[in-house]
């Protein structure tokens, strides 16, 4: 009894214990600026197999901006924090190939982490052609006999894991040639994307001071840097990027 | 001095590979227009299967390109491996045959001992057997007159070179490469056309001229030396203008600059890094999307000043030589400038149009075809001043030819200089 009781009371204190070490930080990332007006993506309404994939009009996703001019697709990450790799169990992120785009095409990985790409496009498109274009010379000699890989219709998924940090790694179909997505490998655990009103959560911080970054492809590609104080109760830290 | 007479079907099938030539420097241009250029992954290979066999219900998107313009090279490949083994005539057979048999080995060898190049071996070894076949051809015909073998074996390596160089942008993932493959294109081309050129009935005619129509004006004489050196020096303009454009082309960025006349609304574009980071900030594409950099911004503007030196410098040509001669310089560099007109319209379209992949393709076409127009003109100028001039007829006559009586007016004229008023 006095056993149990004091399991109970360990495993309650632990939890506790994790709890008061463990808060998030929210925010929004705003554009300041006005944006160029997206395009049409032309190439995939003309081409005869992939047009057929969609309906309406498809366009470029460069500027995500949302309500309240909240920008989507931002980067937002710690920097400076000391961290393990992710361990090979952390849950993969999903990159799929659909409509002959890229679904999403702005990712975050932790380095060690797995990020699996699909390819859910039917049979009536033969193949994509997965190319990667590592900067981080790590992520550049792990894979540079896998710079290309081609992937047939309902083939295996492409397995990928970089263990250098680096931002917006491009990936890119070479058989389709207006498909992009842009993958940035974070050195820690604490990241997150922006929704398309710019809001992100970073979970599970510890409570301190630290610095923290936004960064998107087109507006700040460099990135805007500010200076965090995360408390037991969590903290909340806003960007504003802007076009200039 | 005198020429044999030229063999009209040598002349035809040369004429037949200026023309794929051209074709190939067309679907080569789509397939960096349509940044198709790494559809297919691998090679000689394509997907694994052999080139030739690859099933046409997977050339999609980018890959119909980049296969077609495979497929096509072969087919130049084959045009000039025939075309060597004719202008070298009978001759040409043995080192056709040495050749043949070394890359067949070399592909043998390659298949039998790297088993991960056993594409690499089976390529060598299909070329190295079409030569091996043109070397065993029997006709015993003649060579043809010098120097047509020697620009025939040119060819005949600058295009498996050039089908290397092909290759390996691919497999080694080399920017660098395509750049130089582009250009070694454009060389390649303005060779097949002054082959086709040498060979022609034409080319015969100015080598075995009539007597002269009309005697040179002293006055003359340095006007036209300076047209010739003009039109030299115009010619290697145009080669390093194409070398921009290939330079340009294979940074896989869009334009870096997308206005015209202006450039960002000024004379000269600011390059500063806030300015790079600006333009970069409002560029949408959907396919060359790299970010651009002040390199290639300033390379657009050094592309746009020469083009206008180029404009002036044959819009110069033509005019001396329309006013002060006739016969085919005035002519040709008439025909050149139009060229020059229509690829500066086309330039301005290419951005204009941002980068359309029907107009830019059609503006390296044109660059390739002002090249070799200049290259034509200067070889012209050079090697028959006088028929150039039209101070001697071309035109076909019955008859003694009259060579003999020129022969000390065309020793004269080869040296690049008039011959005096006689």
């Amino acid at each position: 009894m006095k056993l149990s009781f004091a399991l109970l009371t360990a495993i309650g204190l632990s939890g506790f214990a994790q709890f008061t070490n463990a808060a998030d930080i929210t925010g929004t990332v705003t554009l300041s600026g006005t944006p160029p007006a997206e395009i049409e993506i032309k190439p995939l309404e003309n081409d005869p197999v992939c047009g057929k994939m969609h309906s309406g009009k498809v366009t470029t996703e460069f500027y995500v901006v949302g309500a309240n001019k909240g920008l989507g697709d931002a980067i937002v990450m710690l920097k400076g924090v000391k961290a393990a790799p992710a361990a090979a169990s952390a849950a993969p992120v999903v990159l799929d190939q659909k409509g002959c785009l890229y679904v999403p095409q702005i990712v975050a990985i932790q380095t060690g982490q797995k990020l699996v790409v699909k390819n859910s496009d039917p049979s009536t498109v033969p193949m994509h052609n997965v190319h990667i274009n590592p900067k981080a010379g790590a992520n550049l000699s792990e894979y540079s006999t896998k710079i290309s890989q081609p992937q047939m219709s309902g083939a295996a998924d492409l397995d990928y894991t970089f263990s250098a940090p680096e931002n917006f790694m491009k990936f890119q179909c070479d058989v389709h040639p207006w498909m992009f997505a842009w993958v940035t490998v974070v050195d820690n655990p604490y990241f997150a994307v922006t929704d398309k009103d710019g809001k992100f959560t970073i979970k599970n911080v510890p409570p301190g001071k630290y610095k923290i970054v936004a960064l998107h492809r087109k507006a700040s590609p460099e990135g805007v840097e500010k200076d965090v104080d995360v408390k037991d109760s969590g903290a909340t830290a806003d960007f504003t990027l802007e076009i200039k | 001095m005198t020429q044999p007479s030229p063999n009209r079907w040598l002349h035809r099938f040369a004429v037949l590979t200026a023309l794929a030539t051209l074709a190939l420097i067309g679907i080569g241009g789509l397939v960096t227009s349509h940044e198709a250029g790494m559809s297919v992954p691998d090679w000689p290979n394509s997907y694994g299967y052999n080139m030739f066999l690859f099933p046409p219900s997977k050339w999609v998107g980018g890959i119909l390109y980049e296969h077609t313009h495979r497929l096509w090279a072969s087919m130049v490949g084959l045009l000039v491996i025939a075309l060597t083994r004719w202008l070298g005539g009978r001759a040409s057979r043995k080192p056709l045959a040495i050749v043949g048999l070394v890359e067949v080995l070399a592909g043998l060898v390659i298949f039998a001992v790297l088993p991960h190049e056993k594409a690499t071996g089976g390529f060598l070894t299909g070329i190295g057997g079409m030569v091996l076949l043109a070397a065993l051809v029997w006709f015993r015909n003649e060579a043809a007159p010098s120097p047509l073998p020697q620009l025939g074996w040119l060819t005949f390596f600058i295009v498996q070179f050039q089908g290397l160089l092909g290759g390996l942008r691919v497999v080694l993932f080399k920017d660098q490469i395509g750049i130089f493959h582009a250009t070694l294109a454009q060389i390649f081309f303005v060779l097949t056309c002054l082959i086709a050129l040498m060979a022609s009935a034409w080319w015969s005619r100015m080598a075995n001229p009539q007597p002269a129509t009309r005697n040179p004006q002293p006055s003359l004489l340095p006007s036209f030396s300076t047209l010739q050196k003009i039109i030299f020096a115009t010619t290697a303009l145009i080669l390093f203008q194409l070398i921009l454009g290939a330079t340009m082309r294979h940074q896989h960025a869009g334009l870096s600059i997308r206005d015209f006349p202006l450039a960002y609304g000024k004379l000269w574009p600011a390059t500063d890094p806030a300015s790079i980071e600006h333009y970069n900030a409002h560029r949408i594409e959907t396919t060359d999307i790299n970010p651009i950099t002040a390199f290639q911004v300033q390379l657009q503007m050094v592309h746009r000043i020469v083009a206008v030196l180029i404009l002036i410098a044959v819009g110069w040509c033509a005019w001396k030589a329309w006013r002060k001669f006739s016969g085919p310089l005035a002519k040709i560099s008439v025909f050149w400038f139009g060229l020059i007109l229509c690829q500066a319209t086309l330039g301005a379209a290419t951005i204009l149009t941002n980068k359309a992949a029907d107009v830019a393709t059609a503006h390296v076409l044109v660059g390739a075809l002002s090249l070799a127009t200049g290259a034509a003109l200067s070889i012209i100028a050079l090697r028959f001043p006088q028929c150039a001039a039209g101070l001697v007829s071309t035109e076909p006559v019955s008859g003694t030819s009259n060579a003999a009586n020129l022969k000390g007016a065309m020793d004269v004229g080869s040296a690049g200089e008039m011959p005096a008023a006689r």
